[in-house]
Parts: structure tokens; sequence; C-alpha cells
């Protein structure tokens, strides 16, 4: 059974804070069919097209026929640990710091045998469910896990490397006028987190649920303009030590013709709040996430960005938002490589319409900012990169993936 | 502060020089700092917004410009302490030199009447002065001349932040004038403009009066002007100040920030 992790314990002034070191990271193209299964919390392996058989490890050509048409499928992730080892010692700079680590061979249900990282409460000798998860390096492995919940499982301290669990983690959300950010709060506090930060801009301006907010225990408004420097500079100075994961929820919503002009002006607005404020956010804060990814068993962990779906593709009833989401997400996969050299992770959780007042003239169906929270503390827990919550996002994607010129011709009408 | 009748132009400068100099007339600073957080004009969110004042670092001694400081920085017309040019209402919008770029110099130094109205605001935060009240001033003032400015003391800027804007969800409640008062003062004063310490010259429930926003429209409407978000106007006599307000020289500028100063005689 998993030993539940005690809370974290005040930093010691003496110690020198532990360096992030990244697991190995090398990987084959090939291999990179897993990156982006796990990077969307899919199970997905490669299965020969001609022979039907699955295969693992990553290759080009079939190890039953020889065909070269091996696509990675969604695959069952059923097996039995039919061997496990304890590691003590490991030439690793990473596993060194990390030992005992468990390893184990999973032979699958479908077939091939795999090496995986092993849970603590896996036995030899049964079932397991596998898992591809995101290692510190970000890259994909093979992870085993117990078929049903065990007490405490989410403490198993490998499990933890792939995971940035909120639990007693200190987060902050950038921005607790939005009905996101206070769902967040809401739902990281349930989750366990330890301190919510919610900025807030211009706190000459009164909102509507401030009050709930501020009656929310464990949450702590601090002032937050994204949109000024000194702002954002000044409050990373108070707390940025303190920030285990930033959930950035930038947006600046205004509906408007592109030919309008005022729409100039919001989409300068909407690039200030969203892609400059983010890069604002970046720089004041994650330099020291980046430095605290090995800070204890409750060091930095994530980034989270919430996106609009349409990022992906532009919605020209809401196009300025398509537009700064779309700079937000090219700007994500930058601060990505950067966050990675601390093996904090950066999660884009990506919506479609929300049930919120700038999407009013919109039809259903509509996100519950609620669920949408929910989902960030879902992916949160189980290490992934890219969220899709609710129908629309989902069939966003789908749509890109299978025909993008259909989706651009279509999304308008 | 004696100014001599055969003293020349000249001679009356050289004199308000050196009387600056040994402090015998003040220099009284009227201007609130251009800060990220000062409260702006709020609109409904769909509407255009005045930018607020926002400043970001080019160098400070650094790989970026090693011997030298500077900054970039970027705000509305209407932000902070700032001047209302006629065009920046409809009532103006045709009226020549109504723009900051065009604005007779002269216009920018002029004397002022300061109404005291800080213990009827600290009583009421929608209190309006009337043409009774501007009325009772004069008795004990005299009359207030032409092209004189009109400054509304209420104390308001001794507010910050929240209290200062004082939003609810029916609008801002902030002091001002009343309609009647403001045509009042505009045609049968001939005042050369309005200046308060609230972030507009109008009352803050000012849009449900009617006209309007009777400061602007009136003000603007006969080619005068407005200056708000001042402060220290306790420090003002409640006649004989020299107030210098000169906005930035925008080309079709409705208004801008500015330093506003106040001479004032011992």
């Amino acid at each position: 059974m998993s030993e539940p992790l005690p809370g974290p314990k005040r930093k010691n002034p003496l110690a020198r804070t532990q360096q992030p070191l990244l697991p190995p990271a090398i990987r084959s193209r090939a291999a990179h069919g897993l990156t982006l299964a796990a990077a969307e919390g899919r199970f997905a392996i490669q299965r020969c097209a001609a022979c039907n058989s699955f295969a693992y490890p990553p290759r080009d050509a079939c190890p039953h026929c020889l065909s070269d048409r091996l696509p990675f499928v969604e695959a069952p992730s059923s097996g039995v640990l039919a061997a496990l080892t304890t590691i003590q010692v490991s030439g690793d700079s990473y596993f060194r710091e990390r030992m005992p680590w468990r390893t184990g061979i999973v032979t699958m249900d479908c077939g091939p045998q795999v090496i995986a990282h092993v849970h603590g409460d896996c036995i030899e000798g049964e079932p397991v469910r596998l898992s591809l998860q995101l290692d510190r390096s970000g890259h994909a492995v093979m992870f085993a896990n117990p078929v049903s919940r065990t007490p405490d499982m989410q403490d198993d301290l490998q499990w933890r490397e792939m995971a940035a669990d909120p639990r007693d983690r200190r987060i902050l959300i950038s921005d607790g006028r939005n009905p996101v950010g206070q769902a967040l709060a809401r739902s990281l506090v349930r989750a366990g987190a330890r301190t919510v930060f919610v900025g807030v801009a211009d706190r000459w301006k009164p909102f509507p649920a401030e009050q709930s907010l501020r009656e929310l225990a464990g949450v702590e408004i601090v002032p937050l303009e994204m949109t000024d420097e000194r702002s954002v500079a000044d409050l990373a100075a108070d707390i940025g030590a303190k920030v285990d994961i930033l959930v950035n929820t930038a947006d600046h919503i205004r509906p408007g013709h592109i030919f309008d002009g005022a729409t100039t002006l919001h989409m300068a607005d909407a690039m200030n709040a969203t892609l400059f404020g983010t890069m604002r956010l970046a720089r004041a804060f994650a330099p020291v996430m980046i430095a605290r990814g090995a800070d204890g068993h409750h060091g930095a962990a994530a980034w989270v960005n919430i996106l609009s779906v349409y990022a992906l593709a532009n919605l020209p009833a809401m196009g300025s938002l398509s537009v700064s989401h779309a700079a937000c997400l090219s700007l994500s996969h930058w601060l990505r490589t950067e966050l990675a050299q601390g093996g904090v992770k950066l999660l884009n959780a990506f919506a479609g319409p929300l049930d919120t007042e700038w999407f009013q003239a919109l039809p259903p169906p509509k996100l519950a900012p609620a669920v949408l929270a929910d989902a960030v503390v879902d992916g949160l827990r189980r290490g992934i990169e890219e969220v899709y919550v609710g129908d629309v996002a989902n069939d966003i994607t789908a749509r890109l993936a299978a025909n993008p010129k259909a989706l651009e011709r279509e999304i308008g009408q | 502060m004696t100014a001599p009748g055969n003293q020349t132009s000249a001679g009356l400068l050289a004199a308000l020089a050196a009387s600056i100099a040994d402090a015998g007339v003040k220099v009284i600073d009227l201007t609130h700092t251009l800060s990220p957080d000062f409260p702006t004009i709020v609109m409904p969110p769909e509407l255009g917004q005045s930018a607020p004042f926002r400043m970001e670092q080019i160098s400070r001694y650094d790989g970026n410009g090693p011997a030298w400081y500077w900054n970039n920085i970027s705000f509305g017309e209407h932000t902070g302490t700032h001047f209302d040019a006629p065009i920046h209402w409809f009532t103006g919008k045709d009226l020549p030199l109504n723009t900051v770029d065009t604005l007779p110099a002269a216009d920018m130094i002029a004397p002022a009447c300061v109404i005291d109205c800080s213990r009827q605001a600290a009583e009421d935060p929608d209190f309006l002065l009337t043409r009774s009240a501007a009325l009772d001033w004069e008795a004990r003032h005299g009359r207030i001349p032409a092209r004189n400015w009109v400054l509304l003391r209420t104390d308001w800027s001794k507010k910050t932040g929240r209290d200062y804007a004082n939003l609810t969800d029916d609008g801002a409640h902030t002091p001002g004038p009343d309609a009647e008062v403001m045509r009042w003062l505009v045609e049968e004063r001939g005042i050369i403009g309005l200046g308060t310490e609230t972030i507009g010259t109008d009352a803050g429930q000012a849009g449900h009066f009617s006209p309007p926003y009777p400061a602007h429209h009136y003000l603007h409407g006969a080619g005068r002007y407005g200056l708000q978000c001042l402060a220290n106007l306790d420090l003002l006599p409640p006649v004989g100040a020299l107030i210098v307000a000169a906005p930035l020289k925008i080309k079709h500028g409705s208004g801008s920030p500015l330093r506003v100063l106040a001479l004032v005689g011992g």
C-alpha cells in the first residue's frame, strides 16, 4: 500500500534547493507516436495494418510480417506484471536521486511485452493496467498501475514524478474576475491545494463573485494586472517562489467584425491581455518555477493555459479571441520547451464556448466553467499536456484532424 | 502680493519670478501621479475603453541600454489628471480651435474660483453643486469673473482606489455640478472651464441628468474646457489662484494628461 505523503515542511534555509535533473530524453522519431498519445492521456501503441499484430517498442517495420504500415492505434491497456525489479543503484543522475525505483516487465493482453515503471501497489504476477505517461523530460514512458484504485495511490513517489497533483501545492490563478478563474479556485481547493492565490486586476472595480471567492478557505486574493509589467513583477517578487502550479486564464473576448473600427482596438487589447500578459507572467514566474522543479515532493510542477479551442481554427464570430489564443498556443510551445529544463509541465486546456457572459449570443452546447476547472484538475493529476474539454472542443479537434479545409469552410456557417 | 499698477509687463514677470524664488508666490502642484493603478473612466465593457497608464521598461543601465534608463509609456487621452478639449464632446465637435493642438496658448493660464463643497461631498457622495449654492458662494467671495476656472473642491482626491471610483451596480457615485449650474456658469458667467477632483467633470450619476453629462455638454458646446482628477484644491484660496494647465500638443487630440500648477499669493 502507498504511504500517504505528508504535507510539505517549511523550507530549510540552510539547505541548498535541489537542482532539477531530467531522465534520459532520447527517442526515435517513431517513438513520438507514444508521446502524442501520452500528451493527450490516451493509450496507443503500434498495430500492423497488414497482419494486425501489436508491436512494442515503436519501430519502423512489423516484427511479425515486416510490413512498414505500423500506425499507432488505441490499444487495450491490460496486462500482467510478469517480473518486478526494485533498482537500488543507477548510473543515471536523475534516477540515482530517486532510488529505489521499481521497474518491471508487463505482458500485455494484446501481445507485446513492455518494460514499465511500476506503481508501488502493483504485485508481481498480478494484472496491471498500463498507461502512457510523460516523464520529467516530457517523453512518453510505460507506467504499470494497479487495476483498481488503492488507498493513497496518488502519493506513490514514482507516480508523482509523472503527475502534477495539485494536492498540498500552492497555486496561482491569474484572473479571479474570470468565471473560469473562480471555478478553478473552487476545484483546486477541493483538490486539496495548500494555498490558491487568485489574481485580481483593477482592485478599485468591485465584481459580484468577490465575496464568495474571499470566503473560500485556502484562497488568497492578490493584486495582479497582466497588462502591467510592474504589477506582474511585484507579485512575482512577493510570491514567485511559492507558486508550484500557475494557471493562466488570460482571455479578452470582444465579438466584432474584422472591418469594424473598434475591432483593431479590441484585438490590441486582446493581444495585450493574453499574449503579452502571458509573456509578462512567464518572464516573472517561470524562471523560479524552473529552478524549483525538484524542490522536494511538492516543488514546482506545472503551468496551465486555459485556451479557446478556436485557437486551432478561427471562429469568425469570435475572431479576435481566436487570433489571440492562436498566438498564445504558439507561445505555449515556446514556453513548454523552457519549462522543460526544470521538468515543469505545461498543460493547455482547450474549451469551446463557455456558459459565460461573453458567449451569451452563441448557441449551446456551452461548457460550464466548473466542468472545465474539474478537467484541468484531472489533467494535472494525470500529468497530461493537452486537454480538450467538452463536445465542441473534441468536435473541432476531430474535424481539424480529418480535414482542416472542411472545418475552415464550415466553422463560420 | 502687490503688483504695482505702473509696472511694465517685463517688470511684472521679473517680480513674479523673484516672488516664486523667495516663496512669496507659492507653486502648488494640482496633479496626481500617473500610475497604472489610478482609476480611469469606466464604460460598459463592450464599448471602447480608455487605456490606463502603462509603462514598459526599455532599459535600465543594462544590456538593452548600458548607461541609460528609459521607458515606453501608453495611456488614453483621458487618463489621470487630464484636460478635456471642446472636441471631446459632440456639442463642441464643429467649433474652431477645439483640439488640444489648436488650443490658444493664452487659455492655458487663467485665474480660478474655488468652491468648497468638501463638507457636503463627505456627507453625500452624490452631492450636486446647484446654482443657488454658487450664488451663495458669490455672496461671500464676489461674482465669478469671466474667463476664470471654477474648481470644485470636494476633497475627493484624498480618497484612493475603490473609494475614489466609488462604483456600485448602478454606476459611479461621485459629486459634481447639476445641469442648471453648468448652463449658468457657462452662459451667465462665461467661465473658461470647470475643474474637479473626481474622474470626470460631471457627477458619477450625470448620465441620468438632462441633458446627460451637463458639464461636458455645456462646457464643450461653448468651447470651454474641463480639468479632472485634480489634487490639492484644499491648498487654494477661494479666489486669486492662477492656474497653469497646458495639455500635450497632440494632433487632433481630444484631451491629454498634464501637469496642472497653481500660483498662489502669500
